[in-house]
């Protein structure tokens, strides 16, 4: 019984532990002078693995999601008559919660994983204590690039999957179930608002890519260097970002809309 | 030169980025001009404005001329008083218009029909600032159906 009471509370102490650990590791690794003219390469070069890569993905994702939210919403909104309302549908879906929210589950999963991995063999084959000796900090010149290449290029990913979104709901909306194309738009533009809509997914898109982020930065970067430690430690990027972007979904959503 | 490469893709991906922005932007969201030009304001004073919201359409004939921009209770009735801003385009309006709550289709959104009305030398015309005294309120489907009820009882 002892024992059990004893197991709670470490696991207690440890995420406290793990939280304060997670905010030290990024405090440290943003906060201080940046070196625009050493940075700025090591930002391209993450921009392009975590952004430029992430991008078919994105695509191909949005457009199938349009497409099917397209193709259901026809079905049900033809039985009232409404079929003109499948573009505010499609647009509202998209740019409040689909955008944001699945681009934050493909990028944790896309990138994130592939963030964590490679952090944690960096550990393994201890990269970054060759670093430290050499007098370079391993939070800046390897955190941080990562870290804003990140936050950086998620609302950007979101941006592209909610406007291909809404051309993949077109496509099959106005193209092939043959929904007025002038009704699509206008109607759409009447219900869809530039700060309500627009403006409020960005914001989520850029809160979710500061957790996502973060969180598969510190995964990797507290791993425990072994194999094993690397393939858990991956895992539990995808598990806690999608756990952690489906919560603060509702909160923001909540705040934003309640 | 892979630098160079990535830097190429790197930009590309943000100016795919500010496209997407800007077709959400221009396509998809509500940038109707007609009330980012030259405006004047109208007000008008109902009984029930039902549904009415601020950012509703104002239509002439079905055109849209301008939006509801504030609603407020005014008076020592506390009678609803809205505020409409229109279209300097659209700046010759008789006082002897009259503006209704009209709702688009059976269950569509509330909006502001202005009907305009005759001119003649004793008419003049409404400039910024000046109310609407001939209006039509709202019509709330629960009154409807008790005035229903009511003619009913009285047979």
């Amino acid at each position: 019984m002892l024992d059990k009471i004893a197991g709670l509370g470490r696991v207690i102490l440890d995420s406290i532990a793990g939280a304060g650990a997670a905010l030290l590791m990024l405090l440290r690794a943003l906060i201080g002078k940046p070196n625009i003219r050493k940075a700025w390469p090591l930002l391209m070069q993450q921009m392009y693995a975590v952004g430029v890569l992430s991008l078919i993905i994105i695509v191909v994702s949005g457009l199938f999601i349009g497409m099917v939210l397209g193709l259901q919403g026809y079905n049900i909104l033809v039985d009232f008559g409404a079929e003109q309302s499948l573009g505010p549908m499609v647009a509202l879906s998209l740019l409040r919660e689909l955008g944001p929210v699945v681009t934050a589950l493909l990028f944790a999963g896309r990138a994130g994983s592939s963030l964590t991995a490679e952090i944690g063999l960096m550990k393994a084959t201890e990269q970054l204590s060759s670093l430290e000796m050499m007098g370079v900090d391993p939070l800046r010149r390897v955190i941080a690039p990562r870290f804003w290449a990140g936050f950086y290029s998620m609302p950007i990913l979101a941006l592209v999957f909610s406007a291909v979104g809404i051309f993949g709901g077109y496509l099959v909306g106005v193209r092939w179930l043959g929904v007025d194309d002038g009704a699509f738009w206008s109607v759409m533009q009447a219900s869809v608002d530039w700060g309500q809509d627009i403006v409020n997914g960005i914001i989520k898109s850029l809160v979710f890519a500061f957790v996502v982020t973060w969180i598969a930065l510190h995964k990797g970067y507290s791993c425990t260097p072994t194999s094993v430690g690397i393939s858990r430690a991956t895992t539990s990027t995808v598990v806690t970002a999608s756990l952690a972007v489906l919560g603060l979904d509702f909160v923001l959503t909540a705040l934003m809309f309640g | 030169m892979e630098s160079r490469n990535t830097q190429l893709a790197v930009g590309l991906f943000v100016i795919i980025g500010i496209l997407a922005l800007l077709f959400l932007g221009l396509r998809a969201a509500n940038t109707s001009a007609v009330t980012t030009g030259e405006t004047y304001r109208l007000y008008a004073k109902f009984d029930n404005i039902g549904g009415l919201k601020e950012r509703s359409p104002v239509k002439v004939g079905g055109v849209v001329v301008g939006r509801v921009t504030k609603i407020t209770l005014s008076g020592e009735y506390y009678e609803p008083l809205v505020e409409m801003t229109i279209s300097a385009t659209y700046d010759k309006f008789s006082d002897t218009s009259s503006v209704s709550i009209l709702t688009s289709g059976l269950l569509g959104e509330q909006y502001i029909g202005l009907n305009p009305g005759f001119v003649d030398e004793t008419v003049e015309m409404l400039q910024d600032g000046d109310q609407i005294y001939d209006t039509k309120s709202a019509l709330v489907l629960e009154d409807l159906i008790g005035q229903f009820l009511f003619s009913q009882g009285n047979d």
